[in-house]
């Protein structure tokens, strides 16, 4: 067991802290929540950044010690999130870099590298969330196209994007896992509509996407026909991987910045609140132990995370409402104001045991894939 | 950074767990707890007379405690030239894991410490127990006792396999002990994980295994997370020694074996409920052990100050 870095890697830490240094006080200043064009031009230009500087293929190319050590820095040093990039760069650009011909990854991810296209994931649909393999939204071949009609919801960054991973029905008579493939729709296609949804944040970070007989030409389709299923689970691995590595480095400094204000306002003096937000430290402390025990098994079986990844989700979704929720205590009334910090982050944290697999998801995939208990009747 | 276990600890947990399964014979002879009565606490007959559970006294097995001592599990971190096999707390931490699955009873974690400072100890020949908080462990059983237990005073521990008496003056916390108790329980909570699957697994009810209903599986899935996240925070506070982080792996250890043991007892059903099932034992000894050191409070405020200083 050795916690250590290699001198590389060392290396490969201290050239990046530098230039973040260099670069973050150049960054123009952040788009409001609801300035959506303001959003995607702030990510794509951050995007652009690191492409510059040579970091833009780190998820892809890094092995899982050099990502770690990437977002644990860009976290500290107060860098942007991966925003509007996060589906090019962690769910389809690796689907694509995977699964895709030589001709799709040419034409792909150069864009999603050099910040100049933005994916988001159609997977979701009214009738297919937990269940995504009831997924009903139809593809029928004419020609060289495929013709898509259906509707998909929960689309994250749908009003930016470019392009969206969509999965589609393409044999409706087959089991339902073999009848699904994987393709690339333009989201300037004749025929998407996307209509943008208020989370209960307040700002529309989701939408429906309505697809009413959009040609996409069968090129666009990755993998296989009707093997879009298991293409899926590749980008789907990637998701619950090592994607939270920088928020909990983010939690970690907002526990600090809790302690620090309760000292201030008084609350710290109550045994109660204090001992709570040092079992969030304990909670934290470990969720970063086992992002780093989880990054070197992914190094040792050769880079895919493994289900791992689902224990880690569980655990963390949770502690972060935990962490708002004592942030919320330290608050007092103020926890009610939005103006004030945190107030925002315990609404959004709400959605964590949701999005991704809910907690009950993850929990039946802990329990069959991991333990090998039965599925139910 | 290669945060795994190495070959050679892979190997040293599979030797430890081998020899604790041949010394414990089958069915783990400790893991039948007493019936009060006879001396030896053995008696197979049910609690006779007035005795009641927590009067009988546990008799430690001197046996068992030179086959850890060969086993090298107290001499483990004394360097190579005083005997011992010059390891470091990764190992002993391992080692404690399979001795916490095991439920070996005795003052395992005061033995050790006291290794290379209390001749016989390192061989097993020795048994020493210690004042720790408030609470000796197995005082009446051991050759030697650290620093003292002056005006100890026997309670009826509801522990049947871990004899407690309270000493009036409250000892010092060595984070070394903490770490070590830490992977007691991360071991009874592994073990309670286990045993629990088993059994949903294998008994049937409504004309399907238990573990097919979500809220058994559920629960085990539980289990799991509380055990893997607490195994992180062990391992990596042995490797590094922190004292925070050695508090922050206690309080997760603590929460995993407690919890996992109570959810194991209600995926058994009314078996678990029972003197016979080892599940009970899981529980009360995950209780004893979170009582160690200053208990949980102690590594809460600890925590707590280290987000401020
Ligand atoms: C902020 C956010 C962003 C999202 N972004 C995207 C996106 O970009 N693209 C996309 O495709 N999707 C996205 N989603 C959708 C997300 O993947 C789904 O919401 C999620 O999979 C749950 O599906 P559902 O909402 O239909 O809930 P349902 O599946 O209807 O679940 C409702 C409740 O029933 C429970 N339940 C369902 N099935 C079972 C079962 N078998 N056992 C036990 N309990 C069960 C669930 O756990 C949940 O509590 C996003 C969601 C959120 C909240």
């Amino acid at each position: 067991m050795d916690l250590s870095y290699t001198p590389e890697e060392e290396e490969f830490r201290s050239h990046l802290r530098e230039w973040l240094a260099k670069v973050l006080p150049t960054l123009p200043p952040k788009p409001s929540p609801d300035d959506w064009p303001g959003r995607r031009a702030y990510d794509l230009g951050w995007q652009r950044m690191l492409y510059d500087a040579g970091y833009a293929d780190v998820h892809w190319e890094g092995t899982p010690s050099v990502r770690l050590i990437f977002l644990e820095e860009t976290e500290r040093a107060g860098a942007p999130y991966v925003g509007a990039n996060f589906v090019g760069l962690l769910h389809a650009g690796p689907t694509i870099a995977a699964e895709g011909t030589p001709e799709q990854r040419a034409r792909w991810l150069p864009p999603v590298l050099r910040g100049e296209e933005v994916w988001c994931q159609g997977f979701s649909e009214p009738d297919a969330g937990s269940d995504l393999a009831a997924l009903r939204t139809r593809a029928r071949r004419d020609g060289d196209d495929y013709v898509v009609s259906g509707s998909k919801i929960w689309t994250s960054h749908a009003e930016v994007a470019d392009w969206c991973e969509l999965l589609v029905r393409t044999h409706p008579d087959a089991p339902r896992h073999r009848g699904i493939s994987w393709l690339a729709l333009p989201m300037d296609a004749p025929g998407v509509t996307v209509r943008p949804l208020r989370t209960l944040a307040g700002s529309a970070e989701f939408a429906e996407v309505f697809l009413d007989d959009v040609r996409v030409p069968v090129a666009n389709r990755v993998g296989d026909e009707n093997d879009g299923w298991r293409v899926t689970m590749v980008t789907l691995s990637f998701e619950r991987g090592t994607a939270f590595v920088g928020e909990v480095v983010a939690c970690r400094r907002v526990l600090g910045e809790l302690a620090v204000t309760a000292r201030r306002n008084g609350r710290w003096d109550d045994p109660a609140l204090r001992r709570r937000l040092g079992r969030l430290n304990a909670e934290f402390r470990a969720l970063w132990r086992l992002t780093q025990w989880n990054v070197s098994e992914a190094e040792a079986s050769g880079g895919v995370p493994g289900v791992g990844g689902s224990v880690f989700k569980l655990r963390y979704s949770h502690a972060r409402q935990e962490l708002y929720d004592a942030a919320a205590e330290v608050l007092g009334a103020d926890s009610l104001d939005l103006e004030r910090p945190w107030v925002l982050d315990r609404l959004s944290s709400l959605s964590y045991t949701i999005a991704a697999g809910t907690s009950q998801i993850q929990r039946n995939i802990v329990g069959e894939r991991i333990l090998g208990l039965p599925k139910g009747r | 950074m290669r945060f795994q276990l190495t070959g050679e600890q892979e190997a040293l947990r599979g030797a430890v767990r081998g020899v604790l399964r041949r010394v414990a014979g089958a069915g783990s002879s400790w893991l039948v707890a007493p019936r009060g009565g006879a001396a030896d606490g053995y008696s197979p007959a049910p609690f006779p007379g007035d005795a009641r559970p927590g009067d009988e006294r546990p008799r430690l097995d001197r046996g068992l405690w030179r086959a850890l001592g060969d086993l090298g599990f107290f001499s483990l971190r004394l360097p190579e030239a005083d005997g011992g096999a010059g390891l470091g707390l990764p190992e002993a931490v391992l080692v404690f894991e399979e001795a916490g699955r095991a439920l070996v009873p005795g003052p395992l974690v005061a033995t050790h410490l006291a290794a290379g400072q209390v001749p016989g100890a390192a061989e097993g020949e020795v048994v020493v127990a210690a004042a720790d908080g408030r609470l000796v462990e197995w005082l009446e059983e051991a050759d030697v006792v650290r620093p003292g237990a002056e005006g100890a005073l026997p309670l009826r521990s509801v522990d049947p396999l871990t004899p407690l008496h309270r000493v009036p003056a409250p000892a010092p916390t060595d984070p070394v002990a903490v770490l070590l108790t830490a992977a007691e329980q991360l071991g009874t909570a592994a073990r309670a994980g286990e045993l629990a699957v088993q059994h949903a697994r294998t008994r049937e009810q409504f004309g399907q295994p238990i573990g097919a209903f979500q809220a058994v599986k559920h629960s085990c899935a539980q289990m799991l997370v509380r055990t893997e996240v607490a195994r992180a925070a062990v391992y990596a506070a042995a490797v590094t020694a922190d004292r925070a982080d050695i508090a922050a792996a206690r309080l997760l250890a603590d929460e995993a074996a407690v919890r996992g043991a109570r959810d194991c007892l209600q995926v058994h059903g009314g078996m678990g409920f029972t003197w016979e099932s080892e599940v009970h034992l899981l529980l009360k000894r995950a209780w004893v052990r979170s009582e160690r050191c200053g208990g949980g409070t102690e590594s809460e405020e600890l925590l707590a100050a280290d987000l401020v200083a």
